[in-house]
């Protein structure tokens, strides 16, 4: 039986998030005391040595980014947190905020310190205007506390897009503009937020970093898998019998985490298909249960762990249901900044809305097919490079159910 | 007219204000009135149809009225596959109107949206932003008459 390990949500449930004191006495920014004991580049060599990647979805190593910006050399800088959360089945960004609202100010403020920049923004979808309110609260008391020292903390509020939670995209809205992702390079570590060197990591990136700070990275890179160490946190969603959150270390396989923490299927149903990190990753069928979670070993079977949503179905569900809700999501989150995505997302579910309604023709799989592959690399973001892995995956592994619809 | 200026003007000197600027317009009337949009490109310095542009974008926001309660349902997949359709269908025959539409009194909307970050309780609904867990249409009724 697979156990939970709670690194990112150590606090849940211990303390009181809107009482600083009480994070304090837990152990609270001992993290920053050491950090700020430590030379900025030793800081960035000890994140980096942990390897910690970001787990925003892209997966990529924290230190490493945090290095681009300090490098940089200029005067001005931004740490921004992205808590856009935007990936459908997920509150993972949530429940540590509403949890724990110091670690994730602690990790902003430690990356402030590592790179040279004197002020945070948290990007928080508007759709949680009541952590808005908790996290406002848990910076004035900081402040009070003097602990974040000359470094500041901003919270902005997202408007209901979700390609704002592309980081660039987000700087936009920061900015006061549309969320139109920015073409790169420049990637924003070397030039972001008004144009200075900014980085952008998720919610649950940050609450790591006290912890490696406070205990080390060797203790950190000597959990879970090897090549994306640490803990995860997932959400459980859709035809499982637990529909809750888990902290799991990333060698954790989807079958303990769909079996042994959701409890299998309800109603002694068979299972039929997981999709895992949101609206835009991958179905996966039975045959690729005993997959580890990780980043590397999610992107090997051609799924991906994203924001760890973990959506399971069950043997009555019908996949190209499903898949039309998925596909009327991106042609509508769609910006229409680059014209594959915006074409792209109207045609893909043109073809899979007919398809669902019995008027579909084999024509159009294969249409779908070659559409789908352009998509995945002719578009500007990852928004439109991804919208079509659900209907690739399923095409693929679930053909008996487009079958089954065509006219 | 000179309601929307206070607001507007009190986030005119915050870099890239206007979008906070927005979110205090509609916390005030639950929705972004038309004119406001041109105050708000002359307090921020821009032209009339980027103001229109920002607030457009986003789908939080709702440029033109709206009623008082606005109902938001949840249709990502996880809510779809949990029976969002049937509260979309109860919800409709007890207000009596269609998705997208406000009731004759102004008091309530019906939009749909995507995943609001609630998927441990699904179907989810949202009443001017509080959300509503597992709701079936058997709750509809209860949580209308909360909305007094
Ligand atoms: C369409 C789209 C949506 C995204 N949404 C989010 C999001 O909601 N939260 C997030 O942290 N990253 C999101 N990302 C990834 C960000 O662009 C970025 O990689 C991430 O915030 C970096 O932080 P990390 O390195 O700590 O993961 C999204 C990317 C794309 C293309
Ligand atoms: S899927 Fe409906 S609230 Fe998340």
């Amino acid at each position: 039986m697979a156990e939970e390990m709670r690194i990112v949500l150590r606090n849940y449930g211990k303390i009181d998030p809107l009482n600083i004191e009480d994070y304090l006495k837990a152990g609270g920014y001992k993290g920053l005391e050491k950090a700020r004991a430590m030379s900025q580049i030793d800081l960035i060599n000890e994140v980096k040595k942990s390897g910690l990647r970001g787990r925003g979805g892209a997966g990529f190593n924290a230190g490493a980014k945090w290095s681009f910006s300090y490098n940089t050399g200029a005067e001005v800088k931004y740490v921004v947190c992205n808590a856009d959360e935007g990936e459908p089945g997920t509150y993972k960004d949530r429940i540590i905020m509403e949890n724990d609202p110091q670690s994730l100010l602690e990790g902003m403020a430690i990356c402030g310190y590592a790179i040279g920049a004197q002020k945070g923004y948290i990007y928080c979808r508007g759709e949680y205007p009541y952590v808005v309110d908790i996290l406002n609260q848990a910076i004035d008391q900081a402040k009070a506390k003097g602990v974040l020292g000359d470094f500041d903390i901003e919270v902005r509020m997202g408007a209901g897009a979700y390609v704002c939670g592309e980081e660039t995209a987000l700087i936009e809205s920061i900015e006061g503009h549309r969320g139109e992702p920015r073409f790169k390079p420049p990637f924003p570590p070397v030039a972001g937020l008004w144009s200075n060197p900014t980085i952008v990591n998720n919610v649950e990136t940050f609450a790591n970093i006290p912890v490696i700070l406070e205990k080390g990275a060797d203790w950190y890179s000597s959990i879970g898998a090897k090549s994306y160490p640490g803990t995860k946190v997932l959400t459980l969603t859709g035809d499982v019998n637990n529909r809750i959150f888990i902290e799991v270390p990333t060698d954790t396989t989807i079958r303990q985490v769909i079996y042994d923490f959701g409890g299998g299927i309800p109603d002694n149903k068979k299972f039929k298909a997981v999709q895992i990190g949101g609206t835009s990753g991958g179905f996966i069928p039975e045959s690729l249960l005993d997959t580890s979670i990780d980043f590397d070993s999610m992107s090997g079977i051609g799924a991906a762990l994203g924001s760890g949503a973990v959506f399971v179905m069950d043997e009555t569900r019908d996949i190209v249901d499903v898949v039309q809700r998925i596909t009327k999501f991106f042609e509508h989150e769609s910006c229409g900044k680059c014209t594959p995505c915006r074409e792209g997302t109207k045609r893909m579910n043109e073809i899979i809305c007919r398809l669902n309604s019995g008027q579909g023709l084999a024509y159009d799989l294969t249409t779908l097919e070659k559409l789908g592959r352009v998509m995945s690399v002719a578009c500007l973001c990852g928004l439109g490079q991804a919208a079509p892995a659900p209907v690739l995956t399923t095409l693929k592994h679930f053909a008996d159910d487009y079958s089954a619809h065509l006219n | 007219m000179s309601a929307y200026i206070n607001i507007i003007q009190e986030y005119k000197d915050i870099p890239g204000g206007l979008i906070e600027a927005y979110h205090a317009l509609q916390r005030e009337y639950n929705y972004i009135p038309e004119d406001a949009i041109a105050e708000a490109a002359k307090i921020f310095g821009v032209s009339e149809a980027r103001a229109y542009g920002v607030a457009t974008f986003y789908s939080y926001f709702k440029v033109g009225e709206r009623g008082r309660y606005v109902i938001r349902i949840c249709e990502s997949a996880p809510c779809h596959v949990a029976g969002a359709a049937e509260v979309v269908k109860a919800l409709e025959q007890q207000l009596g109107i269609k998705m997208g539409e406000t009731t004759g009194d102004g008091k309530f909307t019906l939009e749909f949206c995507e995943c609001v970050g609630q998927c441990q309780a699904t179907p989810v609904i949202t009443v001017n932003s509080k959300p509503y867990l597992d709701v079936s249409p058997e709750k509809i009724p209860g949580i209308l008459s909360e909305c007094q």
